[in-house]
C-alpha cells in the first residue's frame, strides 16, 4: 500500500517538476514566446499559400485528360510550354507590357511624390490619403471605367466626335496592348507613389542645404543628392508594380482584346474551358520563375549601378 | 512646424503637375457615376438626359442583392480574422527578439507581391485535391491570405510607436498576458485595429480574381458585376452599382487611412 | 517582514545576449527593509539585473530567490516585486486614479476599498487633487510620482526603481531623493534602485553595488565604499581619488612599510592578502585627506613638499593641484575654506607642504 503511494507520489513529483521545468524554459526563451504568438498567422499562411504552392509544383509534373488527373511524374507540360511558341510569345508580351507600364507609372508618379514630399507643408496627411486612395477601391471597376473611356463609342471617341475633332472613332484606343498599359498605369500609380514618397520624405533637408552652400543649383541638387537618395524607393516601387502586373488577368480580359492577351488569360483557360490543370500549374510555375529571374537580374543590376554612383 | 527654407520654395510647375495628376487619378473613375445618370444604355457623349431609373432598377435586382450580401459576409469574416492574425503578428514582430524574424516577415508579406492569379490557382488546386467544394468559405480563405499582410503592415507602426514598458508595467502590476492585452495593448493600438478592419473589409469586398477562382455557386459582388459586363443592356445598372460601391469605398478607406495615420506625425512609415 | 535575513538572494546570475555578456556572475544577498542601489555607468548591466529581478529577462545561468522561492518559475505578474520604470510607462488612455488603481483588479479589491487606497497613496506621494488628470497633462515629476504610487499601492515586498529620477532637473531630483528616502524608511520595504549618479546612490542607500561590465565590483555601505574601496575602479568611480604607484618594502602584522612614488617611505595599515613584501601595489588618498600648508607641518606627521600647479576657488572649498617629484600626475587636494588667510598665501608655483594621517592611505592592488 505505502509502496504504491510512494511511487505515485514520486511520479506526481516528477511530472510536476517536468512541467515546472517546461514553464521555466518557456519563460526564459523570448524567441519561443514570440513564435507562439506568431504561430496562428504562420499556420494560416502555410495552409493558404505555402502548401498550395507545393501542391502546384507537384501538379505541374502530372497530366490530365478529361476529368482524370494522372499523378505519374512527367515533364510533358513543361515540354509543351517550351515547344509551343504561343506560350513564349505570351510570356514575352506580358513582360514587355508590364515593363512599359512599370516605367510609365514610376515616371509619372515621381514628380507627384516629389511635390508632396518637398512642397506640401500643411495638410500633408490629406494629400497622402488623396493620392493613395484610388488604389484601395475596386480594381475591377477601375479597369472597367477605362473600358468605357477608351471604347469605340466610349468617352474619348464620342467626346472628340461631338466636338467635331474627328469623324471616325479612333480604333487603336481599345483592345490593344496600349490600352492595357494605360489602364495598368492608372491602376497602379496610386501604389507606386508610396515607396517613392517615403524615400523622398526621409532625405535629410540639411543635405540639400549643404549642397546649395557648396554651389549646386536646383538641377544639380536634384541630380546629385535627391535622385540618388530616392533610388531605393524607386527600385522598390518598380518591383512592387512589375511583379503583380505580369500576372494580371482582369485588365487584358477587359481591355486587351485578342492582341492584348497575356499569360494570365491562358492560365485561366487551363483551369476553365480547357480543363488541363497540370498545364495551368506548369504555366504558373514558369511565370513565377520568369518573374523571379527578372527580379534577381534587376536587383543585381541596380546594385551594380548604385555602386558606381556611390 | 518646419521653417520653409529656400530649398522648399513653392514651385508653380510642380503644383500644376500635381493637380493634373490627381485629376488623372480621379477623373476616369468619375465617369462611372456620371454615366449612371445617363438616360441611355450607351456610354457616349453627348449625354442623352439625366435619370435615376438605373438606380431604381438596382433595388429590384434580386441576384445583385444576393451577391452583395455574400460579399458583405465574406468581407466581415475576412476582416476580423485578418486583423486578428495581423495583430498577433504585429505584436510578435515588434516586441520579441526571435531568430529568423526577417525571413518570416518576408514570407508573411509575400502575398503583396505575388500575382493574385497564382495564389488563386494554387489555393484552388489545394482545395480541389482535398475534396473541399468551392464556396464562400474557400473565397474567404483566399481573402484572408491576401489581407493579412495589409493588416500587419497597418498595425506595426502602432506597436512601434508605443512604449514597450507599458505592457511590462501591466505585467508587473499583476496582469497576465491576456489581461495585459485587453486592458492596455488593445486600447492603445485600437485606432490601428479599426483601420485594419476597415481596410481589410474593403479589400475583400472589392477583390475579384481570387474570388473568381475560388467561388462556387454563390457569387460575390465583383463576380456578379463581371458576369453582367457582356450584356449591353445591363451596363447602366452596372454603372449605378459601381458608382455606389466607389462612393462607399472611398469613404471607408478615407476613414481607415485617417485613423491609421492620425496621431503619428511620422509620414515616413513604410509600406502602405 | 523586515529584518528577515537573506530575503533576496541573487546567486551566480549571468545574462548573455548572444555573444554579449550583459551580466556576469553576480552574487548579492539582501535583507528586508534595505535601500540598495545598483550603481554604474551605462551598459554596466545594472538595468538588466533589475529586469531579471522583475522577471522581464530570464537569467542565462544562476537563480534569483525571493523569500527562498526560486523566481525562474515565476512569471513577472506573479512576483512579489513592483517596478517604477525609467520612462514611467503611465497608461495614456487612463487618468491618474485609474492608473494607480490598475494593479488592484488582480488582487480583487472592490471599488470602495480601491478608491480609499488610491486616496491614501495619492496623499503619500503628494498628488492629492490630480486624480482626474491624464498622462499628457502631467509634468515629468508628477508622472514619476504617479508611477511610484501605482507601484506602492500594491504593497510590494520589493520595489524596483529604474533610474526614476534621471529625467528630472537637478533641484527636483534632489527633492525627490529626500522624499524617496523618507518614504522607504516609513514603509520599511526593500528598495532596489538603479542609477549612474554616484552622489545619488551615496545619498539614498544603505548599501551600494558598484557595477562595471556586468560584474559587481564591490558591495558595501556608502562609507565603506568611500573609505575602503577594494579596487582602483571602485576607488575612482566613487568620488575623486589620487593614485600613486608603490612597492611594499616590509610587512609586519597589520602594518606595511611602502615606498610610494613621490611620497617616499610611508606607513599604512593593511590586512589585505595582496600586501606582501616586494609586491607592487597602488597607494590611494582622497583629496580632502591631504592637508595643505605653506610651512612644514609638525614633527611626526608624514609630509612631502611640492609645487603648486593650479588652484580653483569654489567658494566653500578650494581645489589645488600640487606636483610632487616622483609622481606622474599632480595630486588633487581639497581644502575647506575655513581660514581664508591660508588660500591667500597659496599661489601658483609656490612651494607647499602636503601632509596626511597614516590611516588616510588606502592600499589597492595594481591593475
Amino acid at each position: 500500500m505505502s509502496d504504491v503511494t510512494v511511487t505515485s507520489d514520486a511520479a506526481l513529483e516528477t511530472r510536476k517538476s517536468w512541467s515546472r521545468r517546461l514553464r521555466a524554459r518557456f519563460l526564459r526563451s523570448e524567441g519561443l514566446r514570440g513564435y507562439v504568438l506568431l504561430s496562428p498567422t504562420l499556420i494560416v499562411m502555410g495552409i493558404t499559400m505555402c502548401i498550395p504552392f507545393g501542391i502546384m509544383v507537384a501538379m505541374s509534373f502530372w497530366s490530365q485528360s478529361g476529368f482524370e488527373v494522372d499523378t505519374a511524374f512527367t515533364l510533358k507540360n513543361y515540354q509543351e510550354a517550351i515547344d509551343r511558341p504561343l506560350y513564349e510569345a505570351l510570356l514575352i508580351r506580358s513582360v514587355m507590357i508590364s515593363g512599359t507600364c512599370t516605367l510609365a507609372t514610376v515616371l509619372i508618379s515621381y514628380p507627384m511624390a516629389y511635390y508632396v514630399a518637398f512642397h506640401v507643408h500643411k495638410r500633408k496627411l490629406l494629400w497622402i490619403i488623396l493620392m493613395t486612395l484610388p488604389f484601395w477601391t475596386s480594381y475591377l471597376l477601375r479597369v472597367f471605367s477605362w473600358k468605357i473611356i477608351l471604347g469605340y463609342n466610349g468617352v474619348i471617341n464620342s467626346g472628340l466626335k461631338s466636338l467635331g475633332l474627328i469623324d471616325e472613332p479612333l480604333t487603336f484606343l481599345l483592345y490593344s496592348p496600349t490600352a492595357i498599359v494605360i489602364t495598368l498605369a492608372h491602376a497602379w500609380a496610386a501604389f507606386a507613389i508610396l515607396p517613392i514618397y517615403v524615400s523622398l520624405e526621409k532625405i535629410d533637408r540639411s543635405l540639400l542645404e549643404a549642397a546649395a552652400d557648396l554651389g549646386e543649383g536646383p538641377v544639380g541638387r536634384f541630380l546629385r543628392v535627391t535622385l540618388p537618395l530616392s533610388l531605393p524607393g524607386v527600385i522598390a516601387a518598380m518591383l512592387m508594380i512589375f511583379i503583380p502586373t505580369v500576372g494580371d488577368y482582369v485588365t487584358p480580359a477587359l481591355v486587351g482584346g485578342p492582341d492584348g492577351l497575356m499569360l494570365a488569360n491562358i492560365i485561366e483557360v487551363q483551369f476553365g474551358r480547357v480543363n488541363d490543370w497540370p498545364m495551368g500549374a506548369a504555366l504558373s510555375i514558369m511565370m513565377m520563375i520568369a518573374i523571379g529571374l527578372i527580379t534577381v537580374i534587376y536587383v543585381w543590376m541596380t546594385r551594380m549601378i548604385t555602386r558606381r554612383i556611390a | 512646424m518646419r521653417n520653409i527654407s529656400y530649398i522648399d520654395k513653392p514651385n508653380r510647375t510642380l503644383m500644376v503637375y500635381a493637380l493634373v495628376y490627381l485629376a488623372f487619378l480621379y477623373i476616369p473613375v468619375l465617369f462611372l457615376p456620371l454615366f449612371s445618370f445617363n438616360d441611355s444604355i450607351y456610354i457616349s457623349f453627348p449625354l442623352a438626359g439625366l435619370t435615376t431609373k438605373w438606380y431604381g432598377q438596382l433595388f429590384a435586382n434580386e441576384p445583385m442583392f444576393a451577391s452583395l450580401w455574400n460579399s458583405v459576409k465574406v468581407g466581415i469574416v475576412t476582416s476580423i480574422f485578418s486583423t486578428l492574425l495581423g495583430l498577433f503578428a504585429a505584436k510578435a514582430v515588434t516586441r520579441y527578439r526571435m531568430p529568423g524574424k526577417a525571413p518570416v516577415v518576408f514570407v508573411i508579406m509575400l502575398p503583396l507581391v505575388i500575382p493574385y492569379i497564382i495564389m488563386g490557382v494554387a489555393l484552388l488546386i489545394l482545395v480541389n485535391r482535398m475534396g473541399i467544394p468551392l464556396s464562400l468559405f474557400t473565397v474567404t480563405m483566399g481573402h484572408i491570405l491576401v489581407c493579412v499582410p495589409f493588416a500587419m503592415a497597418t498595425m506595426i507602426p502602432r506597436f512601434e510607436g508605443f512604449d514597450k514598458s507599458m505592457e511590462e508595467a501591466a505585467a508587473d502590476l499583476g496582469e497576465n498576458a491576456w489581461w495585459t492585452f485587453w486592458r492596455v495593448t488593445l486600447p492603445i493600438v485600437f485606432p490601428g485595429v479599426l483601420a485594419s478592419l476597415l481596410l481589410c473589409f474593403t479589400i475583400s469586398f472589392d477583390e475579384f480574381i481570387m474570388a473568381f477562382f475560388l467561388a462556387g455557386t454563390e457569387p460575390t459582388l465583383p463576380i456578379f458585376i463581371y458576369s453582367q459586363l457582356r450584356f449591353p443592356q445591363k451596363l447602366p445598372g452596372v454603372l449605378a452599382l459601381g458608382a455606389l460601391i466607389l462612393v462607399v469605398s472611398f469613404i471607408v478607406v478615407f476613414i481607415s487611412q485617417w485613423l491609421r495615420r492620425r496621431g503619428s506625425d511620422d509620414f515616413t512609415s513604410s509600406e502602405v | 517582514m523586515s529584518g528577515n535575513d537573506a530575503y533576496i538572494r541573487i546567486v551566480e546570475v549571468s545574462k548573455h545576449f548572444g555573444d554579449v555578456v550583459a551580466v556576469d556572475t553576480i552574487n548579492i544577498t539582501l535583507s528586508g527593509g534595505e535601500f540598495f542601489s545598483l550603481l554604474g555607468a551605462s551598459g554596466c548591466g545594472k538595468t538588466t539585473l533589475l529586469r531579471m529581478l522583475a522577471g522581464f529577462e530570464a537569467p542565462t545561468t544562476g537563480e534569483i530567490y525571493i523569500d527562498d522561492a526560486p523566481m525562474s518559475e515565476v512569471a513577472p505578474h506573479h512576483r512579489p516585486t513592483n517596478m517604477v520604470f525609467q520612462s514611467y510607462a503611465i497608461f495614456p488612455h487612463l487618468n491618474v486614479r485609474a492608473n494607480i488603481a490598475f494593479g488592484l483588479r488582480v488582487d480583487k479589491i472592490d471599488k470602495a476599498e480601491s478608491a480609499r487606497r488610491v486616496d491614501e497613496v495619492l496623499e503619500l506621494v503628494q498628488l492629492q487633487g490630480f486624480g482626474e488628470r491624464r498622462s499628457n497633462e502631467l509634468s515629468g515629476g508628477q508622472r514619476q510620482r504617479v508611477a511610484l504610487a501605482r507601484a506602492l499601492i500594491k504593497r510590494p515586498k520589493v520595489l524596483l526603481l529604474d533610474e526614476p529620477l534621471g529625467a528630472l532637473d537637478k533641484k527636483l531630483r534632489e527633492e525627490m531623493q529626500l522624499e524617496l528616502r523618507s518614504l522607504q524608511k516609513a514603509l520599511g520595504i526593500t528598495f532596489i534602485f538603479v542609477t549612474h549618479d554616484q552622489e545619488e546612490a551615496m545619498t539614498l542607500s544603505d548599501r551600494i553595488a558598484v557595477m562595471s561590465n556586468g560584474r559587481a565590483l564591490q558591495i558595501g555601505s556608502p562609507k565603506a565604499l568611500y573609505n575602503a574601496p577594494d579596487s582602483i575602479e571602485v576607488a575612482d568611480f566613487i568620488g575623486k581619488m589620487n593614485f600613486l604607484d608603490a612597492s611594499v618594502s616590509d610587512v609586519e602584522k597589520d602594518q606595511a612599510v611602502l615606498d610610494a612614488a613621490g611620497l617616499g617611505k610611508v606607513n599604512a595599515a593593511s590586512k589585505a592578502d595582496f600586501v606582501r613584501k616586494g609586491a607592487n601595489i597602488v597607494v590611494a588618498i582622497r583629496p580632502e585627506k591631504l592637508i595643505i600648508s605653506a610651512d612644514r607641518p609638525g614633527e611626526g606627521r608624514a609630509a612631502v613638499q611640492g609645487v603648486m600647479q593650479a588652484a580653483a576657488y569654489l567658494g566653500d572649498r578650494s581645489h589645488y593641484y600640487v606636483s610632487i617629484d616622483g609622481a606622474e600626475k599632480p595630486l588633487a587636494v581639497a581644502a575647506q575654506e575655513v581660514d581664508t588667510s591660508l588660500s591667500q598665501s597659496l599661489e601658483n608655483d609656490a612651494k607647499v607642504w602636503l601632509s596626511w594621517a597614516d590611516d588616510a592611505l588606502v592600499l589597492l592592488p595594481r591593475g
